[in-house]
């Protein structure tokens, strides 16, 4: 069994904008006075030689690569290749403008740390570099392609409008148009040029039309995607709940410990002095015995006000880590908690996190399992810590039941961690949770 | 009467704390609101005994039983006194560990509405006794089975030991406990037999709450 984050409902997609090319092109005469001809020419034409390099050198890393990849080396290839799929996507997604006025953003989340090997760790996860790595893999086979024959098309037209010139500048040489007929003169030639400026418009929306496709394959592979941008805004806007929950709970920690506290240890000071004075006096022994008695009852505020501080946040856990204030827990704990924890100081979300979902656990194996014995063991191992709390109860635990465990789910989620429970009835319970260091 | 420099951030128990003081027949030499102010203070005044706080500016975390630490790798034979907010053992275990508990006092700031028995405090921890707040000591020494080698003593050592790790005498204890002192030097030979403590080492009354402060050290 194992807790999982409620869903949450995603609203449907926003239709996709237009091609701007394609709009362009519904409108033939205003289209093919307009730059948009020339400019789809510049973009295919620029596009084919680079599609072409693109795909040599993925011929080359891969080939190489798969060849490789016994002696290590070779993996390397590989993930040089794949890595490098992330500035081409950004080069492209700058030559797009030539062809489509609307962006298409960077869809690669912000680094997690910094220097190269960061920079690796983090674009190798996200799917966004191995969508531009599938770009890059069609750009020369399917985009270069298309894009060498719109430019030999051009070229051919051009070559055809320029025919009387051609025939004019070779003569006496016999011109062949048409294999086998020999065009007499330039005035004759006309008709080659009608056939390219035919060749032209056709050119003209063969380019558009490629151009386009290529701007609706790269907003899908190189864009951001909306659900992925949905989930990150999702996953932000918990991350800095949760945060602005974390503050404020420190903020009340502060405020209660530097007010109340401080005030009520002054009371009972008072007090103290009172019944000190009163005490000398035998003829108010009355009113000693009452500010005795408030005295007590000053302490007891501050009993409870101790044990409300400390539940909001730990002291302890902030000045000496998650070893110690998990050991605190476990001494005041009604049931025998064995500790066993071998860590260092770890990120301050990590080590508050974790005390908390020790904490809960540890009243839920008080209140619900009927438990002998409970023990909490955690290590790091790499940069994940491990913690398991295990009871020998009776089990069941159910942790959809309960806002707790679903809520400490949510938390350890947040910080890319996972929080699972296994609980078969007739015990025991063991919860585990696997949070990442690195922050 | 004792000269003594007290450290305490809220300005309110620093007055308070000051007045308590002087009643008991001490004098104040300074009193300061931050851990580097009571370091020089000390440093230039040389006291009988050190009053402070455990949070303290600047951090506002443990700054002020840092400072105490400190101060006691300096001069190990100066007396500190420690006032805290937290019954978190952890503070207790990082003041004991280490050098001498002769002359060191964890006690809860509660305390101190007890007037005389935190200037008795006071005096004894001059005297080079170690004071360990009752509070803490009853978190320590509660019952749990788990709780190796402390679940061989039984209810009355235990109470004895908690009594003991206060800091009372054999004639203080027994009165409090309705015990004859021979009783109690009985229930104090088995305390320290069950918890293999050396009965001929000195300061062994708290001894056994400091063995188990040091076990209870987190790795």
């Amino acid at each position: 069994m194992s807790a999982s984050i409620p869903s949450v409902p995603v609203p449907p997609a926003p239709p996709a904008p237009p091609v701007a090319v394609w709009r362009a092109a519904r409108r033939p005469l205003r289209f093919l006075g307009s730059w948009w001809p020339w400019r789809c020419w510049a973009y295919l034409g620029s596009g084919f030689p680079l599609g072409y390099g693109v795909l040599l050198a993925l011929a080359v890393l891969l080939g190489l690569g798969v060849l490789l990849a016994v002696a290590g080396v070779g993996l390397l290839l590989l993930t040089a290749a794949l890595a490098g799929a992330v500035p081409l996507g950004e080069l492209e997604r700058r030559r797009l403008r030539w062809v489509e006025p609307r962006p298409v953003a960077d869809p690669h989340t912000s680094l997690a740390g910094a220097g190269p090997a960061a920079w690796l760790r983090t674009r190798l996860r996200e799917r966004a570099t191995w969508r531009e790595f599938g770009y890059a893999a069609l750009l020369g086979p399917v985009f270069g392609a298309a894009g060498l024959g719109v430019v030999s098309l051009l070229a051919f037209s051009l070559m055809l409008v320029a025919s009387p010139v051609i025939v004019w500048a070779l003569a006496p040489e016999p011109v062949m148009l048409v294999p086998g007929e020999v065009v007499a003169g330039p005035l004759e030639a006309l008709g080659g040029t009608a056939v390219g400026l035919a060749g032209l418009v056709l050119t003209a929306y063969a380019g558009a039309l490629i151009a386009g496709a290529q701007v609706k394959c790269a907003r899908l592979l190189l864009g951001p995607r909306t659900e992925d941008d949905r989930v990150l805004e999702l996953t932000r806007s918990r991350v800095r709940l949760v945060e602005a929950f974390e503050a404020e709970r420190r903020r009340i920690e502060r405020d209660l410990h530097d007010g109340a506290q401080q005030q009520l240890v002054a009371l009972s000071m008072t007090l103290g002095l009172a019944e000190l004075r009163l005490r000398a006096h035998p003829e108010a022994a009355d009113a000693a015995a009452l500010v005795s008695r408030g005295r007590e009852e000053a302490k007891l505020a501050l009993a409870q006000l101790r044990d409300l501080v400390r539940g909001i946040h730990p002291q302890v856990l902030t000045d000496h880590g998650l070893a110690a204030a998990v050991s605190e827990v476990a001494l005041r704990h009604p049931v025998p908690v064995t500790v066993d924890l071998e860590l260092p100081r770890l990120p301050e979300p990590v080590e508050v996190t974790a005390y908390f979902t020790v904490a809960e656990a540890l009243a839920n194996a008080a209140k619900h399992s009927g438990a002998s014995r409970v023990g909490v063991a955690g290590r790091v191992e790499g940069d994940r810590l491990t913690l398991t709390i295990t009871d020998d109860g009776r089990g069941g635990a159910d942790p959809g039941a309960g806002a707790g465990l679903a809520g400490l789910a949510d938390r350890v989620a947040m910080l890319r961690g996972r929080l699972t429970v296994s609980s078969p009835v007739g015990g025991p319970t063991e919860l585990r949770v696997e949070v990442p260091c690195s922050g | 009467m004792l000269r003594v420099i007290l450290a305490e951030d809220s300005v309110l128990l620093r007055a308070g704390l000051t007045e308590l003081l002087t009643l008991g027949g001490h004098r104040v030499l300074a009193s300061v609101g931050d851990a580097p102010a009571l370091l020089r203070a000390v440093a230039a005044e040389r006291p009988d005994v050190v009053v402070t706080d455990v949070r303290m500016p600047p951090g506002l975390r443990d700054e002020g039983l840092r400072a105490a630490l400190e101060l006691r790798s300096a001069d190990p034979s100066l007396p500190v006194l420690v006032l805290s907010q937290y019954v978190a053992t952890a503070y207790a275990t990082q003041l004991f560990t280490g050098g001498s508990a002769a002359g060191l006092g964890y006690l809860l700031k509660d305390r101190v509405g007890e007037v005389e028995e935190f200037l008795d405090a006071l005096r004894r921890v001059h005297e080079g006794q170690t004071v360990i707040d009752p509070e803490v000591v009853r978190v320590l020494l509660a019952p749990r089975p788990a709780n190796e080698p402390l679940a061989r003593l039984t209810p009355r050592e235990r109470e004895v030991l908690a009594l003991m790790a206060q800091g009372l005498n054999n004639q203080a204890l027994a009165a409090r406990l309705f015990i004859t002192e021979a009783s109690v030097v009985k229930h104090a030979s088995s305390i320290f037999t069950k918890l293999d403590l050396d009965p001929t080492e000195g300061n062994r009354r708290v001894l056994a709450v400091l063995a188990h402060l040091r076990g209870a050290e987190p790795a």
